[in-house]
């Protein structure tokens, strides 16, 4: 069976961060697992600007900062294409690549799944099921990689700050957004924001209202909406559901450790209840930055080079 | 006349898609028409997807004769076309004193109906086989009881009628028609067709559609059934169907694990005045959620990974109504309500025994091609594990498995048919990594085809 001394679960900031790191400790043998045909996380598709700063004192774009990690670990072994599947005692990983599936152990095993968005249907969002209906993560996709417009009229659900890059993505795409839907008083991101989100952008910010149901037979027609006790309807032809972030949690739910309901729990070195596991970046929540995330990566690489010494 | 075929059937649900298989394996010129972009846009889009007994169904009636031979031929065919099966069996669960003096008497329905090995079971028996279940005082054993894939079967019927030198049209809505000289004109969304017999399967619609021919002797009153499915780890913690005892206010909200390797509870049901687009209300998602824990509590700790709803194609009636008309040349399929996935094949049988009374004699079966489907069950090998590139993460769907559901006699035309095809974009993140990538495939493909 294929050994080594650590695999790193996901290549986004964290992985990437911890990797290099591992093999700066002089750990040689590390191997880094990302499903994705390419490396890089999140930031891959996040086209806006404010990345880079922690680790590389520069100010880049999400893409652009995604292929520096790739370039700074060109020389490392980072496999795409390669789905870890399920983790067993004593760092054993069931792997799947192209030529297929199989078992793989590693004395250490870093997990750096990441994180992503609650979606409408785990929101319990009523109505119908229209095309249009989509995270930040969907929509970035769909327009930083695929250059495609999938709605001119959105409806954009949360006042994050992850809810108002969506205005930037849609100010990229030349669409503006109908409304931003908050369910409490004030927004959760940004005081500035509802100012911001009005007056740069012209949407305005709807708070204390809540989405009761999406309608629309192929696509998005319209959301109703609850404020005061009043519902009221608000044509769109698309809603974007933003924030609630939640871990990438199915790998980690199969390890031979403890996990709370949303992560897994460490202790404060990153370790795992089960000795070969350690966990790091967004996949630990709260939501932190990619730098923080890249920064974390760092720390748990030493965590686990001194756990091997 | 070569243009004229010899079967018309009006709805591409999963009823009207086994008679086509049954009627064009038997050597008939068969064409079927459906309003919808795709087959399977109505009833059958959205079920529980349950191969049911019939134990409860009621004695003597066509309904639960239909079921009875459904479920048996499906047992006898699934192999050849790889569909799954998972013999879960069935609980009806008696939390309460007044459900558990219900109980005997279910067993003997169960009896009546010829389904012997039905039996109750103590609350020791109960725990042993389902330890995550909130503690009850005793179940009835419905062993019969069984899950299989909602889509991938009707799917399966629809290739081997189209090996079998069936027509299937799409976005084929009939709007009207006219006997004369022995042969129907059917005219539809994109033009007409001709056809000896009409066999109405329209499900939702049923009652219009059967304006044509005649004053219709019921109506459609749809009933509508919410869905909330729980994240796989979820599966872990129910192994049987878990069923209510039937009272006025549980009204069959049931319990049970998905061929895809989930667990969801409903349906509910309420009569609506919509027969088209099934709406979900998110209280009554909350509440179903809800009971689901009450029964399992531990599913609280676990994720929701989809929503849906569903539309019963019920009438006034309380049995199907399956009606040959000799001297219209039309056979009506209606009010299938809630176990037409079951009963499918046996209503192809009995509307084949109809056809065959009634219109012309079936030519003798020749040996029918078999054309298996490829797999979606989470029990069963899946492409995926054998290589390729993953596209859907959260359901490991691999880009063949994709581009083969865009290709082929009965390619899939929307995103809706693409994923009741191979599941990509219907797991726990619900398009987050995937939807982006999945639409351009869908968009290539489409540049593909002429
Ligand atoms: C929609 C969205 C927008 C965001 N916008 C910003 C922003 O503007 N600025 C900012 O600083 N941060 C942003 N973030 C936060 C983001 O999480 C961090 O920037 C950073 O990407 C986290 O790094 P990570 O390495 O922990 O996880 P990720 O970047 O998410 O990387 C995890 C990697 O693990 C891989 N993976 C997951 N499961 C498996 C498996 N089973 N097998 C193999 N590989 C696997 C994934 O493919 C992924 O590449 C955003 C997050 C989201 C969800
Ligand atoms: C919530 C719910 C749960 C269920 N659970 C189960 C279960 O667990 N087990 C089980 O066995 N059964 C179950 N059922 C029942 C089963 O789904 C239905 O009995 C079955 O789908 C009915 O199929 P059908 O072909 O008659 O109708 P449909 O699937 O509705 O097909 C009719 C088709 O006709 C088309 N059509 C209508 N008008 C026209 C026209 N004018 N021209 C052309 N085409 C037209 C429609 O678009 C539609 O596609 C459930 C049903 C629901 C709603």
């Amino acid at each position: 069976m294929e050994r080594h001394d650590v695999a790193i679960v996901g290549g986004g900031p964290a992985g990437l961060a911890a990797a290099l790191r591992l093999v700066e400790l002089g750990i040689k043998d590390v191997v880094v697992l990302e499903r994705e045909a390419e490396a890089g996380g999140i930031p891959r598709h996040c086209g806006h600007m404010g990345f880079g700063w922690q680790s590389h004192r520069r100010l880049w774009t999400g893409p652009r900062f995604a292929a520096q990690l790739r370039a700074d670990t060109s020389s490392l072994d980072v496999r795409t294409g390669t789905t870890v599947l399920e983790l067993g005692p004593e760092g054993h990983l069931r792997i799947r690549d192209s030529q297929g599936a199989r078992h793989m152990i590693a004395n250490r095993v870093l997990i750096a799944t990441g994180t992503r968005e609650t979606p409408r249907a785990a929101r319990l969002v009523g109505g119908t099921r229209p095309q249009g209906v989509m995270t930040t993560g969907a929509l970035q996709q769909h327009v930083y990689l695929n250059h495609r417009r999938p709605f001119d009229r959105p409806v954009i659900v949360g006042s994050e700050w992850v809810s108002f890059s969506v205005l930037v993505t849609c100010l990229h795409l030349g669409v503006r957004p109908v409304a931003m839907i908050e369910e409490n008083a004030a927004t959760t991101a940004p005081r500035a924001g509802r100012l911001v989100a009005r007056l740069a952008f012209g949407v305005p910010v709807l708070t204390a209202t809540r989405l009761i149901a999406i309608d629309g037979r192929g696509q998005v027609e319209a959301v109703e909406v609850e404020h005061g006790g009043q519902r009221r309807r608000i044509a769109c032809d698309g809603v974007v559901f933003t924030g609630q972030f939640r871990p990438e949690n199915a790998l980690y739910m199969t390890g031979p450790f403890a996990s709370d309901d949303l992560a897994p729990r460490i202790d404060s070195a990153f370790r795992c209840t089960d000795p070969a596991f350690f966990a790091a970046g967004n996949v630990l929540r709260p939501l932190k930055s990619s730098g923080t995330c890249w920064r974390q990566g760092l720390a748990a690489a030493a965590a686990i080079a001194g756990s091997m010494l | 006349m070569s243009d004229v075929f010899d079967i018309a059937v009006i709805g591409g649900g999963v009823v009207g898609l086994a008679i086509l298989r049954r009627f064009a394996k038997a050597g008939l010129r068969c064409v079927l028409l459906e309003r919808g972009a795709d087959i399977l846009s109505g009833a059958s889009k959205g079920n529980s997807a349950l191969l049911h007994t019939g134990f409860d169904a009621p004695l003597g009636s066509l309904e639960l004769a239909c079921m009875q031979a459904g479920y048996a031929e499906y047992l006898a065919i699934r192999q050849r076309l790889n569909l799954p099966l998972v013999e879960s069996s069935g609980l009806v669960v008696a939390w309460s004193d007044e459900e558990l003096a219900a109980l005997p008497n279910i067993v003997a329905k169960a009896h009546q109906n010829g389904i012997a090995d039905v039996r109750q079971i103590e609350a020791g028996e109960l725990a042993a086989r389902e330890p995550h279940l909130a503690a009850a005082l005793s179940a009835v054993l419905v062993p019969g009881e069984a899950i299989i894939d909602p889509w991938s079967a009707p799917l399966a019927y629809a290739h081997q009628a189209l090996a079998h030198g069936a027509v299937i049209l799409r976005g084929a809505e009939v709007t009207g028609g006219t006997l004369a000289n022995g042969a129907w004109r059917l005219a539809h969304g994109k033009g007409e067709v001709r056809a000896r017999v009409v066999i109405n399967a329209a499900g939702n619609f049923g009652d219009l559609v059967e304006r044509i021919v005649r004053d219709p002797p019921f109506a459609i009153k749809p009933r509508r059934g919410q869905f909330v499915v729980f994240d796989k780890p979820a599966a872990k913690l129910v192994n049987a169907i878990i069923l209510p005892v039937p009272s006025e206010y549980t009204k069959g909200v049931v319990l049970f694990r998905t061929i895809f390797g989930n667990l969801a509870i409903g349906p509910t049901a309420e009569d609506v005045d919509e027969r088209e687009v099934a709406s979900c209300d998110g209280e009554t998602l909350a509440r179903l959620k809800a009971r689901a824990i009450a029964m399992v509590p531990e599913l609280q700790h676990v994720g929701i990974n989809a929503i849906y709803a569903g539309l019963r194609p019920a009438t006034q009636h309380k049995d199907y109504v399956i009606e040959a008309l000799p001297e219209r040349n039309w056979i009506t399929i209606a009010g299938i309500r809630s176990t037409g996935l079951t009963a499918s094949l046996g209503i192809a049988q009995h509307v084949a025994r109809l056809y065959a009374d009634h219109f012309a004699r079936l030519p003798a079966t020749p040996e029918p091609v078999w054309t298996p489907v490829p797999n979606l069950a989470e029990l069963r090998p899946r492409p995926y594990q054998t290589g390729g590139d993953i596209v859907c993460h959260c359901e490991l769907v691999t880009r063949a498995e994709i581009e083969a559901a865009l290709t082929g006699p009965l390619p899939a035309t929307d995103m809706g048919g693409l994923k009741r095809r191979t599941r990509a974009v219907m797991g726990r993140c619900q398009g987050f990594y995937c939807s982006a990538e999945v639409t351009a495939i869908m968009a290539e493909a489409a540049r593909g085809t002429p």
